[in-house]
């Protein structure tokens, strides 16, 4: 592994301050946070993270859920991925986010894993993962081998000519479903980011994957108030039935009346190079009769702009029915 | 294999759980030898230090180690190369295989992915802590009752990830207990054994 310096900042200003002086954002940077170490420890073992220093956050006040009055929920960016999935609130409100968590890696790594870190987890692209190869995102300008080459796993909404990398997260689905924001502190101050303007395209700079500039720390996630009663179910389908990354995914937020659909949040994980809510899949729902032939009618208009690769075109008709399936699964709660 | 199938008479079982009771008493020895080692080389005296080496203190098994360790060493490395505690095993090294899990506070977590500096001050506990030979730890206990091992490599990670499950949200059935047991990989495949061993002891409990 790279040599490094280990700090431990103070407080929250020292850590901030810190890492203000890396010459990059966040992800691939010179100063790194370390949180629940679950990707960077990870990528730092395959030298494709090589900071020469290291914050680590762990110590910081960020740890905290707590209700917001008038409803919603204030999520601090190293609660542990279990903490948040096992929450009594989270399990009651906001199903589709625990549902999320509990498919996504392992009862050790959910422990150690933050909200902050799979914010920003890295993709699963072999590629990406292994320096011997060229990755756009990792070495920009050095090309993507990935789409002529293995690309079975990779995204099909969201590519560019630069990148088809898959964002790996299964939190991530499940917050842009439920319209997180995400609330970040940096040098010139607190601000807030919608959810949906979070995570970046790849275009022509994959390297870069959040709005995140020098310095930014996240410190929470906010959840607004829970649309009741609505149904909610997250649905993911992978190679093998358990700790793997998603195929397929997708996150489903539904209020029906009279059988008709009055409320629809849609967001599909393991196609998309961000978490990919879907507005087309929304509007297909919305005012529509809850039944098999609507539902069908979101996943084609979900997967309408999907470009596939030399091995995943597979992926598009199992996203449409993983869709499809957690919608029928939505309707019979 | 006659005798495998008849625990109560002498065994390659029985052998290697006695074996066992002699590795347990040498890395309890290599332990306290470590010890003066290691403060040897936080008094500075015996060892070069290593260059931006953090001193920390590891409260294991109940046991402080005061330490320097370079930043770059993980908590696995950490437990088997510099305190001699080799019952926790390394895999995959990324963790996908689940064999190095111990308890922090309680716990589990994969001790390849976390550093050994990350947890000065916590309570770490592995396989070497949770039972002894003569007082087996109940999932210890049902891993042997049940046969839920082959090779045995995997086996410490395995009782870790399951004495830690004990106290975790977890359905009744197979199916949930699978589920939760995902992250511990065997290659012999004795899940079926293993899954047993977990829901007698939850049963009993």
């Amino acid at each position: 592994m790279h040599r490094y310096e280990y700090v431990r900042p103070a407080d929250q200003a020292a850590a901030i301050a810190a890492a203000a002086q890396a010459t990059t954002a966040q992800q691939g940077a010179d100063v790194r946070f370390l949180a629940g170490g679950t990707t960077l420890i990870d990528l730092m073992k395959l030298n494709v993270e090589t900071p020469t220093r290291v914050l680590d956050i762990n110590p910081l006040p960020l740890d905290r859920i707590d209700v917001a009055s008038g409803g919603g929920m204030r999520i601090g960016a190293m609660v542990r991925n279990s903490d948040l999935a096992n929450d009594a609130t989270v399990q009651k409100q906001y199903s589709v986010l625990s549902q999320a968590i509990l498919q996504g890696a392992s009862a050790q790594i959910r422990n150690m894993a933050t909200v902050g870190g799979n914010l920003l987890q890295r993709t699963r692209c072999v590629y990406f993962r292994d320096t011997a190869m060229a990755c756009n995102k990792r070495e920009p300008g050095s090309g993507c081998p990935a789409i002529t080459g293995h690309n079975r796993t990779l995204a099909l909404l969201g590519v560019s000519e630069q990148c088809i990398a898959t964002n790996p997260s299964d939190m991530c689905v499940a917050l842009a479903a439920l319209e997180a924001t995400v609330h970040i502190q940096g040098t010139k101050g607190a601000r807030d980011v919608a959810f949906g303007d979070f995570h970046l395209l790849p275009g022509n700079t994959p390297h870069r994957e959040t709005v995140l500039e020098p310095g930014d720390l996240i410190t929470h996630v906010t959840l607004p108030a829970p649309i009741a009663p609505s149904k909610q179910v997250y649905l993911k389908l992978r190679d093998r039935a358990s700790y793997e990354f998603a195929l397929a995914s997708a996150a489903v937020v539904l209020t029906i009346e009279n059988g008709s659909i009055t409320y629809a949040r849609i967001a599909l994980g393991g196609v998309g190079t961000k978490p990919w809510r879907s507005a087309e899949a929304e509007t297909a729902l919305t005012g529509r009769p809850a039944n098999d032939g609507t539902f069908r009618q979101a996943a084609e208009a979900a997967l309408g702009a999907a470009t596939p690769q030399s091995e995943n075109e597979f992926k598009i008709e199992l996203a449409k029915r993983c869709l499809t399936q957690a919608l029928r699964m939505a309707m019979a709660r | 294999m006659t005798n495998d199938d008849h625990p109560s008479e002498p065994s390659r079982r029985q052998f290697l759980l006695t074996g066992g009771s002699a590795v347990a008493a040498s890395v309890l020895a290599a332990t306290v030898g470590d010890e003066t080692h290691v403060a040897q080389t936080v008094a500075g005296a015996a060892v070069p230090a290593v260059e931006g080496a953090v001193p920390i203190t590891l409260r294991i098994n109940g046991t402080d180690h005061a330490i320097r360790i370079d930043p770059r060493t993980t908590l696995l490395d950490c437990l088997r190369e510099t305190l001699a505690l080799t019952g926790t095993k390394k895999g995959c090294d990324h963790g996908q295989c689940g064999a190095c899990t111990v308890h922090v506070d309680g716990r589990r977590v994969l001790s390849c992915l976390n550093l050994a500096v990350m947890h000065d001050g916590h309570e770490i506990t592995t396989i070497e802590g949770l039972g002894t030979p003569e007082a087996m730890h109940p999932m210890q206990t049902a891993f042997y009752t049940h046969d839920a091992y082959q090779c045995g490599y995997c086996t410490s990670g395995q009782i870790m990830s399951a004495s830690a499950l004990l106290k975790e949200p977890c359905g009744p059935d197979d199916a949930a207990v699978k589920e939760l047991m995902s992250g511990n990989i065997c290659r012999c495949g004795a899940y079926a054994n293993i899954v047993a061993a977990i829901q007698q002891v939850r049963k009993s409990a």
